[in-house]
C-alpha cells in the first residue's frame, strides 16, 4: 500500500544484493526513468554531488546553465508549457532554493507541472543557520503543491516517483525536494525505480457522476442561450478534440481565458474570442444575458469575472473542474460536473442534443462589429504615423500562420498579443496568467523552444519585462535555443501608465523607463538584431526575424501613450466593459 | 449567513510540514484559528487535527475542500457545536495554603469537578475537563484566592454521526486507479453536493 510515509527499510534491505550508487545517481536515474530531456539548472555549493554525477550523464540528460534560478524555472515553465511535459529544475540552497520562489508561485497559480530539486546543507547542520542554509520547505510551502525534504538516499527513488506523479496528475503544479548533501553523497542498495501511480491519501482525478453529467446536458438542450466559457483545464486535461466535438455538436459559442487560449483554433466558427478584462466585448457583455454557462476547466478568476456581484446572476451555471476545491469558489454553479474533462466532455457530447444557435451566435458577431468599428480597426490599421502594438501581432500572425509558439511577457504588449494572435495549434500560447509575473517571457520561451523545436518560438516583451530577466541572453547565447525576440517598445511602464492616466489623473509616478540599446545588448551576446520604427519596416524585418538561423531580436518602437481596450475597469460587472477612455 | 463556531476534524498521513500546510490555509485568509490539536486517531499511522475557528458555514466549506485539497490529507470533515461532543483541559495552580485553610474553596472545587492532580506542600494543581464556559468559571471563582498558574488545552472532539475512519480508510485504499468506484461521496447527495 503506497501512502507518503516514505519507508526508509524498503531499499536498505536490498542493500546486499542490489548495486551501491550514491544519491545524486539515483536523482539522475529516476529523471532518465521518468523520461526527462532536458533540465533548466545552476549549480551551487549544496547541490555539488548532484553536479558532480551529472558530469557522467552528460549524453543522456542535456543540462541547459541558465543564468539566474528564476529563469531556470521559468525556462521549466515554458517547456511545460509548450510540451505537455514535466519542467525540471535544478537549483542549489539557500539564494539558489529562493530565486525559485516567484516561478514555483507562478507554476501553481497557473498549475504548470514543475520539478524542481534543491540541494540543501548536511542534515547535522539543519537548522543552526550554516552557510546557504534556507528554510525551504517552509518558505516553498505555500507555493508548492507538494514538497519534501530529503535526509536520506535511501528514499530518493520513491520521493522523486511521487514528485512527478504529484507535478502531473489531477490538477497539475509545482513539487520541490530539498535534498541534504549528505543525502546525495550517501551510498545506498539502490533497488531501481518504480513510477509512482497511486498514493492513499491523494485522489488526483475523482469518478465522474452520471446524474449530473445528465443534468448538464438536460439544461444545455433546454438552453436557448447557451455559453461555453473554458481554461486552461482543456489543455491541461489533453482534451482539445473532446471539447471541439462537445461545441460542435451542441453549436456552443465558446470564450477562452487567458489561459485556455489556443486550446481551439482562434478561426473556429464557435470561437467568439477571450473573456476579461481586455478581453473581447461580446463574450464579456453576453456572459450577462447568456442563460446557461457552462465552464469548463477554469476558475473564475476574478480578472474574468469582474465584480461577482453583477457576474452572470441571470445564469444557471454548469462548472466542470477537476478541482473540487473551484467548485463554487467563487461562482455558486447549479451544476458541478467534477472530474477530469477529458472524461467528462465526451459524456457530455454524448448527451447532447445537435443543435445551432444561429441567432445568439449572431449576436456576438453583431458585439464584435462594434468593437470592430471602436476599437480593432484603428488598432490593426492604425492612420497615425506610429505604430501600434496590434499591427505588429497582425503582420505576424501573417507571417506565422498561427503555427508558431507565442510567449508573452506582462503588460500591455501581453493583452494586445493575447487579443490578436492567431493560433491554430494547442498549446501555443505562453503567458503568466494567474501570477502576471513581469520577465516570464524570455526564460519561459528558452523551455519552450526545447519544449518543441518542431515550431517557432515567438516571445513578446514590453521593454520593461525584457529588463527584468534579460541576462537570460546569455543563456541563449550559449546553448542555442531558436527565440525570435521581439520587444514591443512604448518607453513606459505601458500597463501601468494606462491606469496612472486612466485612473489616477494622469500622474505619471515613476513609469517613465529608460532602456539600453537593446540591440547592443543582444549583439554583446552574440544575437543579431535590429531596431525598427517605421511601418515600411515591418514585414519585411518580421520575416527576416523569423527566418533568420537562429535566435534574433528586433526592437519595434510603437505608441508611446497608447491604451488596451477594451477594458472592464476593476470594480465594475463584465457588462460594464468600456471601449475607449471617454465611456469611463 | 451567521458566523459560528465550527470543529474541523482532518485525518492525514503523519508527515512533517503537514501541520504548516494546513494552519497557513487559515492564515493565508486573515482566519483566527481558535484552538489546534493534533492527536493519533483510531487508525494506527493516522493522524487527527481539531481545528477550532468562527466563521459562517460558507467560508468553512471552502475552507475543507482547501484542506483536503493537500496531497497528504485523507479527509476533512466540518461541524457545529451540536454535532460533536467535545472537551477542553484546564489545569490550575492554587497556593495550598488557602485550600487548607478556607473551606469554602475545596467545595467550590468539588462544585466545578475539578480533580486535584498534584498536591504539594506550596501549591496544588487541579484539573477541569469541560467546556469552554465551564472551565473559564473556575478561573473567575480561584482569582480571588490567588490563582498562580492557569492553562487550558485545544478542543478535542468526536463527531456523534461518525462511524470512524477504519471504514473510509478501506475506501481510499480500495480506490486504486482504474478500479471503477461506484460511489463518488462527494456527489450522493443531492442538496449536499461538496459539503464534506
Ligand atoms: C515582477 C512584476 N513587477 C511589477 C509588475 C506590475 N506591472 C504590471 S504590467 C507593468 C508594466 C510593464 O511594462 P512593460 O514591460 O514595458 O510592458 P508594457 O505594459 O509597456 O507593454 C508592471 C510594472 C508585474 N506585473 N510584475
Amino acid at each position: 500500500m503506497e501512502t507518503l510515509t516514505i519507508k526508509k527499510e524498503k531499499a536498505t534491505a536490498k542493500e546486499d544484493t542490489a548495486k551501491q550508487v550514491s544519491g545524486s545517481v539515483a536523482v539522475l536515474e529516476a529523471f532518465l526513468a521518468e523520461g526527462v530531456e532536458v533540465i533548466f539548472g545552476y549549480p551551487g555549493g549544496a547541490i555539488m554531488p548532484i553536479y558532480d554525477a551529472l558530469y557522467d550523464y552528460n549524453e543522456k540528460l542535456k543540462h541547459i546553465l541558465v543564468r539566474h534560478e528564476q529563469g531556470a524555472i521559468h525556462a521549466a515553465q515554458g517547456f511545460a508549457r509548450a510540451s505537455g511535459k514535466t519542467g525540471v529544475v535544478f537549483a542549489t540552497s539557500g539564494p539558489g532554493a529562493t530565486n525559485l520562489v516567484t516561478g514555483l508561485a507562478d507554476a501553481m497559480i497557473d498549475s504548470t507541472p514543475v520539478v524542481c530539486i534543491t540541494g540543501q546543507v548536511f542534515a547535522h547542520l539543519l537548522g543552526t543557520d550554516a552557510f546557504q542554509e534556507t528554510d525551504v520547505i517552509n518558505i516553498t510551502t505555500p507555493v508548492t503543491k507538494w514538497n519534501y525534504q530529503v535526509t536520506d538516499a535511501t528514499e530518493i527513488p520513491e520521493v522523486l516517483a511521487k514528485a512527478f506523479y504529484i507535478a502531473g496528475s489531477g490538477r497539475p503544479g509545482p513539487v520541490l525536494i530539498d535534498i541534504t548533501k549528505n543525502a546525495q553523497l550517501q551510498l545506498f542498495g539502490y533497488a531501481g525505480y518504480k513510477k509512482c501511480e497511486y498514493i492513499r491519501s491523494y485522489r488526483p482525478k475523482p469518478n465522474v457522476r452520471k446524474e449530473y453529467v445528465e443534468q448538464a446536458a438536460k439544461l444545455i438542450n433546454e438552453a436557448e442561450r447557451p455559453f461555453v466559457i473554458f481554461g486552461q483545464g482543456v489543455i491541461l486535461g489533453k482534451a482539445e478534440d473532446e471539447f471541439k466535438a462537445f461545441i460542435e455538436k451542441a453549436g456552443l459559442p465558446a470564450a477562452w481565458t487567458i489561459m485556455g487560449m489556443s486550446a481551439i483554433p482562434t478561426d473556429h466558427p464557435l470561437a467568439v474570442g477571450m473573456l476579461g478584462m481586455h478581453g473581447n466585448y461580446g463574450p464579456n457583455v453576453l456572459t450577462n444575458e447568456c442563460d446557461v454557462l457552462i465552464a469548463v476547466g477554469m476558475r473564475f478568476d476574478d480578472r474574468v469575472t469582474g465584480r461577482l456581484d453583477k457576474y452572470a446572476k441571470q445564469a444557471k451555471v454548469i462548472h466542470l473542474d477537476i478541482d473540487p476545491s473551484e467548485i463554487d469558489k467563487n461562482v455558486k454553479s447549479t451544476v458541478p460536473v467534477w472530474g477530469d474533462c477529458k472524461e467528462t466532455l465526451p459524456m457530455l457530447t454524448e448527451l447532447v442534443q445537435k443543435k445551432e444557435h444561429k441567432a445568439w451566435l449572431q449576436r456576438f458577431y453583431e458585439y464584435q462589429e462594434k468593437e470592430n468599428l471602436k476599437v480593432i480597426q484603428d488598432e490593426l490599421n492604425p492612420k497615425g504615423e506610429v505604430m501600434t502594438m496590434g499591427e505588429v501581432i497582425k503582420a505576424l500572425n501573417e507571417l506565422t500562420k498561427g503555427e508558431a509558439i507565442v510567449v508573452t511577457d506582462v503588460g500591455q504588449h501581453q493583452m494586445v498579443a493575447c487579443r490578436y494572435a492567431q493560433f491554430q495549434r494547442s498549446k501555443s500560447n505562453v503567458t503568466s496568467g494567474g501570477l502576471g509575473t513581469m520577465g516570464f517571457a524570455l526564460p519561459a520561451a528558452i523551455g519552450a523552444a526545447f519544449g518543441d523545436s518542431s515550431r517557432t518560438t515567438v516571445a513578446i516583451i514590453g521593454d520593461g519585462g525584457f529588463q527584468m530577466t534579460l541576462q537570460e541572453l546569455g543563456t541563449i547565447m550559449q546553448f542555442k535555443p531558436d527565440v525570435k525576440i521581439i520587444i514591443l517598445n512604448n518607453q513606459f511602464l505601458g500597463m501601468v501608465r494606462q491606469w496612472q492616466q486612466l485612473f489616477h489623473e494622469k500622474r505619471y509616478s515613476f513609469v517613465d523607463i529608460t532602456s539600453p540599446d537593446f540591440v547592443q545588448v543582444a549583439k554583446g551576446f552574440g544575437i543579431p538584431g535590429k531596431s525598427i520604427s517605421k511601418r515600411e519596416d515591418l514585414v519585411a524585418s518580421l520575416s527576416g526575424l523569423l527566418n533568420s538561423k537562429g535566435s534574433y531580436l528586433l526592437e519595434i518602437m510603437v505608441g508611446k501613450e497608447n491604451n488596451v481596450f477594451p477594458m472592464v475597469p476593476q470594480g465594475r460587472g463584465v457588462a460594464e466593459i468600456i471601449l475607449s477612455k471617454d465611456e469611463l | 449567513m451567521q458566523k459560528q463556531e465550527f470543529t474541523i476534524t482532518v485525518y492525514t498521513e503523519n508527515h512533517i510540514g503537514l501541520l504548516n500546510r494546513i494552519a497557513i490555509i487559515f492564515s493565508r485568509r486573515k482566519i483566527n484559528i481558535e484552538s489546534m490539536n493534533t492527536s493519533p486517531s483510531e487508525v494506527p499511522g493516522i493522524h487527527r487535527f481539531t481545528i477550532v475557528i468562527n466563521e459562517t458555514e460558507e467560508v468553512v466549506k471552502k475552507l475543507v475542500r482547501q484542506v483536503e485539497k493537500q496531497v497528504e490529507v485523507l479527509k476533512a470533515y466540518y461541524n457545529n457545536n451540536e454535532e460533536i461532543i467535545w472537551q477542553e483541559l484546564a489545569l490550575y495552580k492554587v497556593p495550598t495554603e488557602i485550600i487548607a485553610e478556607e473551606v469554602k474553596v475545596e467545595r467550590l472545587l468539588r462544585q466545578h469537578g475539578a480533580k486535584a492532580v498534584v498536591i504539594r506542600k506550596d501549591y496544588t494543581v487541579f484539573e477541569v475537563a469541560g467546556q469552554r464556559e465551564e472551565t473559564d468559571k473556575l478561573i473567575k471563582v480561584l482569582e480571588p484566592y490567588g490563582l498562580i498558574e492557569f492553562v487550558r488545552s485545544a478542543r478535542v472532539a468526536i463527531i456523534k454521526a461518525s462511524r470512524g475512519f477504519h471504514e473510509k480508510l478501506k475506501e481510499f485504499e480500495a480506490l486504486k486507479p482504474g478500479s471503477g468506484l461506484v460511489k463518488n461521496e462527494y456527489l450522493n447527495k443531492q442538496e449536499e453536493v461538496f459539503s464534506m
